[in-house]
């Protein structure tokens, strides 16, 4: 009896720990900054003594110009970088999906940049950037040209973060789509190949279109990311010059920390979990309604032999 | 067969192949080379390919570590030497509380059915979507006025173990559902409890997921940087901290600076030659299956 008691309570204790910490760590914070986001709170007191505001840090913000040129910084980055490392990442794919030797040891290396920190990869870029002992303005004025402002301009500064973020996450696009690529049925191509299409045709007609659940779910999953991305910038630019490159996570913890309005920065930052948790529904729900569909054509295609 | 014999052939492909090593490593190798070099070297206008390697940098940064008194440093910073432990320390507790505990929650949702698939896949991406950014000010008001461990190890690895949590879960519940279940019923027969069978029958099958676990916890705990930020103090400071502040707009260290940074590096480098196929199925696996 006392044994089926400790059966039926096992599944509870192996799940107590990771319970007990998400909610303490993870849930309560998140909660409590739901609640902030209506107080008018500085760090130095405490949260009871907070006045609260209601909608007012919400309505402040929108009113706020810039909080809204932050927020306009951040869609650009997020939308010129998936864009790019979309193109890049997929082109690259489709190039190298050959059996060539070293595929693996060039994996390898390829996710070097999305292994090490933020930190270390804002680091060495912004050497690189270096008005005068960079490599990039170094090469340009050996060739003869004039060095580029790259950090000191507002639009060079935003190109350069573009850059800098493409180098590292570019990869992470490529693997995905490489394993997609090789894990297609061989029949369709071969079926294909036998009709007579061309190189681009079996690109456009069959590798695409059977690819595109993956891609469709990589591009979002890049795409929160980018949300989040905040060390690279911290480290290249600090948001600067002006505005230029002041995306959002960053105007958060600026906020908090230099500001001084925890109030103002908890609401800024449920702004952009709204964002993000309606990117990450469109992800659910489009992994959901497509397993369905795979299902559906499996049973029909099972009902046809 | 005929193609793949052409592509071999062809001397442009090689050729793009190069040009993408060369993009990818470039800024490391990159940096690899300026945190061997001497200031002088670095800010000198001649070719910078040729130079004497020297540790001087590597030494200015662990000065405080060595055997031995470095001749060229007049005055021993000890910030980064004790970042460094600090790094280490709250990586490698924060990697194996959260595997343990990961481990325990993929295998209560599995075995026992708790929660559909969906739930979990579900609290995981949701999870996966909260950027640190936003975990600023809650954590930072929940543990200096209520739990008040704000500036000490135990504080940051508990919101590290938190923000791991439902990747290692997610990730490990898809490794636990292919351990056959026979395995664990003839187990089971044999008199094994519960903790017998979890312990000595499903973790030695699921070491490869345990691998890949390990490693993005690992990864993230060493190289977080905000929220370390907010919650260390002096003495719990890590390294990503350190090196953010050692950075003024003018007049940077470079040498000291990519020194410190290339430790940084090294630990997640070396993790990618070990185990870059774990890395790269852990990888996938988050993208296809959602």
């Amino acid at each position: 009896m006392q044994m089926a008691n400790v059966n039926r309570l096992t599944p509870y204790m192996f799940l107590a720990p990771a319970v007990v910490i998400l909610v303490i760590a993870l849930l309560y914070p998140i909660g409590y900054m739901i609640y902030a986001s209506f107080l008018d709170w500085n760090p130095s007191q405490r949260i009871g003594e907070a006045e609260f505001v209601g909608l007012r840090n919400y309505i402040n913000l929108l009113g706020d110009e810039s909080f809204r040129e932050s927020l306009s910084v951040t869609l650009k980055f997020a939308g010129i970088v998936v864009f790019l490392e979309m193109l890049v990442g997929v082109g690259l794919a489709l190039l190298l999906d050959r059996n060539i030797r070293g595929m693996s040891a060039l994996r390898t290396l390829f996710i070097l940049p999305m292994m090490i920190a933020p930190i270390v990869v804002g680091l060495m870029w912004r050497y690189m950037y270096h008005p005068t002992v960079g490599i990039f303005n170094r090469t340009l004025k050996s060739l003869g040209f004039e060095p580029v402002p790259w950090l000191s301009d507002g639009s060079w500064a935003f190109t350069s973060v573009i850059i800098a973020d493409v180098w590292q996450w570019t990869p992470f696009i490529f693997i995905l789509s490489l394993a997609a690529l090789q894990s297609l049925p061989q029949s369709a191509l071969e079926a294909s190949r036998i009709d007579g299409a061309t190189g681009w045709q079996q690109i456009w007609h069959i590798k695409l279109p059977l690819m595109m659940p993956v891609l469709i779910v990589t591009c979002l999953l890049r795409l929160i990311d980018a949300f989040k991305v905040l060390e690279v910038v911290l480290v290249l630019t600090n948001g600067g010059p002006g505005l230029s490159t002041e995306i959002l996570s960053l105007r958060i913890s600026r906020t908090a920390s230099e500001f001084r309005e925890l109030g103002e920065a908890a609401a800024m930052s449920n702004y952009l979990l709204i964002v993000l948790l309606l990117l990450t529904l469109a992800m659910f729900f489009y992994n959901k309604v497509s397993e369905m569909r795979t299902a559906r054509l499996r049973a029909a295609a099972e009902g046809d032999d | 067969m005929a193609d793949k014999v052409y592509d071999k052939q062809n001397p442009a492909f090689y050729a793009l192949i190069v040009a993408l090593v060369v993009m990818s490593v470039g800024p490391i190798v990159l940096m690899l080379m300026t945190s061997l070099k001497l200031n002088v070297d670095i800010m000198s206008d001649t070719a910078s390919l040729f130079f004497m390697p020297t540790l001087r940098n590597y030494e200015t940064a662990l000065c405080d570590m060595l055997w031995y008194a470095p001749q060229h440093v007049e005055y021993c910073d000890p910030t980064f030497g004790r970042a460094l432990m600090n790094s280490l320390t709250i990586a490698i507790i924060s990697t194996a509380l959260t595997l343990v505990i990961g481990c325990m929650a993929a295998y209560a949702i599995v075995r026992f059915r708790f929660m559909g698939r969906d739930t979990v896949s579900l609290t995981t991406l949701v999870m996966r979507m909260v950027p640190p950014a936003v975990l600023l000010v809650p954590v930072f008001g929940i543990w200096t006025f209520q739990f008040q461990i704000d500036g000490t190890k135990m504080g940051i690895i508990l919101v590290y173990v938190a923000m791991n949590l439902p990747f290692v879960i997610w990730i490990l519940q898809s490794f636990i559902i292919q351990v056959p279940i026979q395995l664990e019923e003839a187990a089971r027969m044999d008199g094994a409890g519960p903790f017998q069978v979890f312990f000595l029958v499903v973790l030695p099958i699921i070491k490869p997921g345990l691998a890949a676990a390990s490693i993005f916890t690992f990864r993230i705990a060493w190289n977080e940087f905000l929220l370390a930020n907010a919650l260390a103090d002096r003495n719990s400071r890590t390294v990503p901290v350190t090196i953010v502040n050692s950075l003024t707009e003018y007049d940077i260290d470079w040498g000291v600076i990519m020194a410190t940074g290339m430790l940084l590096a090294v630990p997640p480098i070396i993790f990618t030659f070990v185990a870059s196929r774990q890395i790269i199925t852990g990888m996938t696996a988050g993208a296809v299956k959602g």
